[in-house]
């Protein structure tokens, strides 16, 4: 068996979720999936559009555009609460210079909306 | 052509089976934990170490992740309750355990006869990250002579640890590894995270770990 990365499981259920949207919206084609997937989740839009190519065969999503907006990592400083975007990969407030970090965004994973018809 | 709103996480099923696997866990008391690091960092060692150490103490059920073999099953067979070896090239996907991975591993383990469960997962640092199997606590390995720079290039997989364990602390006078430095990285990450300094080969350091398990072991039965 080939070695398939995480992104096959991923566009499984990306195709799944859009057939079950379609069905409840009676519709009898996907035209477009829009995606939103944060710049740190670790999933490759190059990597889904591939495996979607092949999973959506004879389907009605089979075709559809995919369609990915990427969200840019922002990040909160818990000590003084700054939001920013990261300039390197050490992650410093650019306010206090402390290193105390979360993610505020960037790790989006969904299906935002769908266009059928 | 009509737009329709979805707003559906895509990583939704994997999370569903993840909780049903806790669940099940929890009904039978067992504490699960999933150790992740980059390939070669020790996962195997430290299965191996707590094992030894925490015999007669907590009966310890091993589940193997790995792309091909059976090696790593092989060496902790003797010392385990039960183990059970996923080789994620049978699998849809390679990179990383999954729940659906851990619900099948889980229907052939006597769960009444256990109370800890170790997950090791594929060694990857980035995909793993991604996936929670059901597990109570996530663990991080670093090993010296990576560099102490992985919090920084792998943030994720830090920030949402638990525990993260420095292996092979029996090199630092041969590598170029700056214990505070890498601290210094996870607590800006993750301040909630334990940081245990080890060396597997050795057992320096090993205690405050089996402590540290063994308190999480008795804090999961006495919580239900």
């Amino acid at each position: 068996m080939l070695h398939q990365m995480h992104e096959f499981g991923i566009t499984e259920n990306i195709i799944n979720i859009a057939l079950a949207k379609a069905n409840e919206a009676q519709a009898s084609k996907v035209i477009q999936i829009n995606l939103v997937i944060g710049e740190m989740a670790g999933f490759v839009p190059d990597c889904i559009q591939f495996y979607f190519d092949s999973l959506s065969k004879d389907t009605i999503t089979q075709g559809a555009i995919l369609h990915f907006e990427l969200v840019p990592t922002q990040l909160r400083c818990r000590h003084c609460s700054t939001l920013f975007q990261p300039q390197d990969t050490l992650w410093s407030c650019p306010k206090c210079r402390s290193q105390s970090i979360e993610l505020s965004k960037g790790r989006e994973l969904y299906i935002e909306s769908m266009e059928v018809e | 052509m009509k737009k329709i709103e979805v707003i559906q996480n895509i990583l939704e099923a994997n999370e569903t089976i993840a909780r049903r696997n806790q669940q099940l866990l929890d009904k039978h008391k067992v504490f699960a934990l999933n150790i992740m690091s980059a390939p070669g960092a020790g996962k195997t060692s430290l299965i191996l170490q707590t094992l030894t150490r925490l015999k007669g103490r907590l009966n310890v059920a091993v589940i193997e992740g790995d792309v091909a073999s059976t090696v790593d099953a092989e060496k902790v067979q003797s010392e385990a309750k039960a183990v059970v070896q996923i080789n994620t090239r049978n699998m849809p996907e390679s990179c990383s355990l999954m729940a659906a991975m851990i619900e099948l591993a889980l229907k052939d383990m006597p769960l009444d006869n256990i109370d800890l469960l170790l997950i090791e997962n594929v060694g990857n640092l980035i995909c793993p990250s991604e996936f929670t199997l059901g597990e109570h606590k996530r663990v991080v390995i670093s090993s010296l002579p990576e560099g102490d720079d992985k919090p920084i290039k792998y943030p994720l997989i830090f920030s949402d640890a638990d525990a993260v364990i420095i292996n092979k602390m029996d090199l630092l006078p041969y590598v170029d590894f700056d214990i505070a430095t890498f601290r210094h990285s996870v607590e800006g990450l993750n301040p909630k995270a334990e940081i245990f300094e080890l060396s597997c080969k050795t057992d320096e350091g090993t205690e405050r770990w089996h402590s540290w398990i063994l308190a999480q072991v008795e804090n999961n039965v006495t919580k239900q």
